[in-house]
């Protein structure tokens, strides 16, 4: 780790004021090549604007960028890139309709308007094939990709456009852990190379083993900047919210297997997605679902919430068997079922309607429940600190994090027997997932049965009850009490066994 | 293969449409498949065709264009005056006639970008902008265009309808090439996805303009072939030619969401939507029924475009792009 004597950008004094909203007040900071800086806080603390502000995307209200010790004005991400500074944004920037071929190509390194270069397609694909991502087709849509797919491709085009600093905003939220290892080895030889690396990760075991040096951010202001290993992680934690967190996740209570059945599924199919799944949900109980990306796990809820057609199998709600076509009909007080879907953005809310509309979509046309009261909805964003203006404010103006406390809350006001959450808290800020983990056993506790899938396998241990890994549409492993660790789900995910279990094989 | 029919598809059923619309059409034509009934046909098609590729450059940037038809009158107008006397006289009339088309899509494309309105509306506003225009030019049709030079571009050479080998000009020596630059591309990425090209280092106002620009030169050159078909001026055009190119991009694959089609496609469906007429012309249908008739089987066109729906099994992508 050699590194640079000047940093390749610089912040001095940089405020950025959104009309009355101040996002970052008199910011210093530097960052420097054959480094991996990552950036720390909580969703709103300023790590976005600082990222956009980096990438050209916006411009600074006060204070100076220096680039290489120039001082600089980056107008946009095209001149930014022409600087070194690349950006891989949190919010895509991959063009759905086109391939993802066409969207390596577009905007590459002098490219512009004129010929399209198709060299840098081979350096992409070179490159995704060492992250996992060889399989992807360059003539495939963006659009038809898993989400993990995008932000591999993500990934390869920010590196073919030669950075001097690379800007990674949550690059690797949707990537489960081996995908993730591979791009952190990709970064370091980057780092190795002499280039800049700054890092936004709500992962803190990610930041652990691959920041070299950490910042911390709080309501917009630079806290501190460490090297990595100066404090341990409850230090840290306490840093960025101001005030000390100690325990991310709630203490489990002891598991209860015998506790009722909500629902059931035996040899549940669909297409060649998935085959013969079968999981009991209990009273009271979280149960998970893990393993790589797309393996299925995501079409399991869908499934269960009516949005596919034609799925086999065997379907208990409440001891009756039910066959769930339509969401209309799962959402019904009778079965009670609710979906947290996994892309808030497009799935989970209405960015331009306001708080209030959004939160009564999921009671409108539920009998006996009255959509527009608003205190059905009010203990739970209390419980979930929702921070708004009011409720007329446009959701697409939230942080991610309480963007998701709206698409929860709207649910939760059904009073659901049975909660289906997709990765609930990917590219959410520590406080409010410690919100969420708490509200989620304090719900379990109140007796609904919660099936969460996550990519997060801190989650599955520390939050779940139980959990199944899932490898090409099938649940390869079951664990529950003391087997959920780490290497138990990793070893499930690659569909390989336990190498404690191979020895027991050797043996007998 | 298969990946590139699937990425086609809307295209290839098109073109698919046209074929079998077209043996219906020389079939039922009273005097048979000959050259001189092929080349009024090609020549009709041609004139809707540019005017759908005008459509196609203002819809694939997830806009809109009313002002196609109204451009082609106004173009059509200054051709009525100036596409006449010697070889040099006609040539910087031609070039005229381009010129104002493209400066009335400049102008569409400078209202949406930095006047920051609508497309829909601004070109509404613009669009009686230049038929004004239009109708001070020729209070009432008149004018001449040069007869030796309109019937160089609307008869045929050895057989070949003129109009199909500026068909297929346009496609290849114009549309190929663009599409292999990062303007063509750009073009889609802005329909597709604003942020999304901003973000990849994109000019995305530039691409709007240019993109509109190129709109006004189609409309210029439609109004321009329109000239050498009808050889006169007439401010009354617009109208007709504007709705159809919303319906030829339409019929043709492009979404008018944006950042999906052809200019390939375009063209497709205005070939169709014109046969599907000439059809109803020679078909022995009462003539008050035509427009039934031929609305059914434009509606019936587009059902088999949007039947892909049928086979989801995830009721999601349904809603999906």
């Amino acid at each position: 780790m050699s590194r640079s004597e000047h940093p390749i950008a610089r912040l001095r004094g940089v405020s950025k004021i959104y009309g009355t909203t101040q996002a970052l007040s008199d910011v210093d900071f530097s960052c420097f090549g054959g480094e991996i800086h990552a950036v720390l806080g909580e969703n709103g603390a300023g790590k976005s604007t600082l990222m956009k502000l980096l990438a050209g995307v916006i411009q600074p209200t006060s204070g100076d960028i220096e680039v290489n010790n120039a001082v600089t004005r980056l107008t946009s991400p095209a001149d930014a890139m022409v600087r070194g500074l690349v950006c891989m944004f949190q919010e895509l920037s991959l063009v759905p309709d086109l391939s993802v071929r066409e969207n390596l190509m577009l905007g590459a390194v002098g490219t512009g308007l004129g010929r399209l270069n198709a060299s840098v397609v081979r350096s992409a694909q070179d490159i995704l094939a060492q992250i996992d991502g060889g399989a992807i087709g360059m003539k495939t849509r963006v659009a038809d990709l898993s989400l993990a797919e995008r932000q591999q491709v993500e990934i390869a085009k920010a590196l073919t456009r030669n950075p001097k600093l690379l800007i990674l905003d949550e690059a690797t939220s949707a990537l489960n852990a081996s995908v993730v290892e591979k791009v952190f080895r990709l970064i370091r030889a980057e780092r190795d190379r002499g280039v800049g690396v700054l890092f936004i990760s709500h992962r803190f075991h990610e930041i652990e083993s691959l920041a070299d040096r950490i910042s911390i951010f709080r309501n917009g202001a630079h806290v501190e900047t460490f090297d990595n290993g100066a404090y341990d992680y409850s230090a840290i934690i306490s840093k960025m919210v101001g005030q000390r967190i100690d325990d991310l996740f709630p203490p489990k209570p002891p598991a209860n297997p015998d506790a009722e059945e909500v629902l059931r599924v035996d040899g549940f199919s669909w297409t060649d997605k998935l085959r013969d799944i079968s999981i009991v949900l209990r009273k009271g109980q979280i149960t998970g679902l893990g393993g790589l990306d797309g393996q299925g796990q995501g079409s399991v809820l869908q499934g269960l919430f009516g949005l596919l057609k034609g799925t086999e199998g065997r379907c208990v709600v409440g001891g009756i068997p039910v066959t769930i076509t339509h969401p209309k009909q799962a959402k019904n007080p009778k079965l009670g079922i609710a979906l947290v879907p996994e892309d808030r953005k497009t799935e989970g809310l209405i960015l331009q309607q306001s708080i209030a509309r959004n939160l009564e979509l999921a009671a409108l046309g539920t009998d006996g429940i009255d959509a527009s009261d608003v205190t059905i909805y009010q203990p739970f964003l209390d419980a979930l600190e929702l921070k708004c203006r009011s409720l007329d404010q446009p959701v697409g103006e939230l942080s991610g994090g309480n963007q998701q406390k709206v698409a929860l809350t709207k649910w939760l006001a059904l009073g659901p027997r049975c909660m289906l959450l997709a990765d609930p808290t990917r590219g959410i800020d520590v406080k409010t997932k410690t919100q969420i983990y708490a509200l989620l056993r304090r719900l379990a506790d109140s007796g609904v049965a919660i099936l969460l899938v996550s990519t997060d396998y801190e989650e599955l241990i520390h939050l779940c009850d139980e959990a199944h890994i899932f490898y090409q549409g099938r649940i390869v492993r079951h664990l529950t009490g003391n087997d959920v660790t780490a290497e138990a789900i990793i070893a499930a995910s690659l569909n390989i066994p336990l190498p404690a279990q191979t020895s027991e094989a050797a043996n007998g | 293969m298969g990946n590139l029919l699937r990425s086609n598809q809307r295209e290839a059923i098109a073109i698919l449409v046209l074929a079998v619309l077209l043996t219906l059409y020389l079939a039922s034509h009273p005097s048979g498949p000959n050259t001189y009934v092929i080349t009024i046909w090609a020549n009709q098609c041609l004139i809707l065709a540019l005017a759908a590729i005008a459509q196609f450059f203002a819809v694939i940037v997830r806009g809109i264009d009313l002002s196609v038809g109204a451009v082609m009158a106004l173009t059509n107008c200054v051709a009525s005056y100036f596409v006449i006397g010697s070889g040099l006289d006609m040539a910087l009339g031609i070039a005229a006639v381009l010129a104002v088309g493209v400066a009335c899509g400049l102008f569409n494309g400078a209202v949406v970008v930095f006047g920051r309105i609508q497309p829909i509306v601004a070109t509404l506003a613009t669009a009686s902008l230049f038929v004004g225009l239009a109708l001070l030019l020729r209070p009432t049709p008149g004018g001449r265009i040069d007869y030796d030079l309109a019937d160089a571009f609307t008869l045929d050479v050895f057989g070949i309808p003129t109009a199909l080998i500026i068909a297929a000009a346009v496609i290849v020596l114009f549309w190929v090439p663009l599409r292999r630059t990062g303007l063509g591309l750009g073009l889609y990425a802005v329909g597709s996805s604003e942020q999304a090209a901003f973000q990849s280092g994109m000019p995305v106002p530039v691409i709007r303009l240019v993109s509109f620009a190129m709109g006004g030169l189609f409309a210029g050159l439609a109004g321009l072939y329109f000239s050498f078909v009808t050889t006169t001026g007439d401010a009354g055009i617009g109208p007709n030619y504007t709705l159809n190119s919303i319906a030829a991009v339409v019929l043709g694959g492009v979404a008018l969401r944006g950042g999906v089609g052809t200019l390939t496609g375009a063209m497709a469906g205005a070939f169709i939507l014109k046969t599907i007429g000439s059809l109803m012309f020679f078909s022995g249908l009462p003539p008050l029924a035509q427009p039934f008739i031929e609305g059914l089987i434009l509606a019936g066109a587009i059902a088999i475009g949007g039947a892909g729906v049928l086979r989801v099994r995830n009721r999601l992508e349904v809603f999906g792009k």
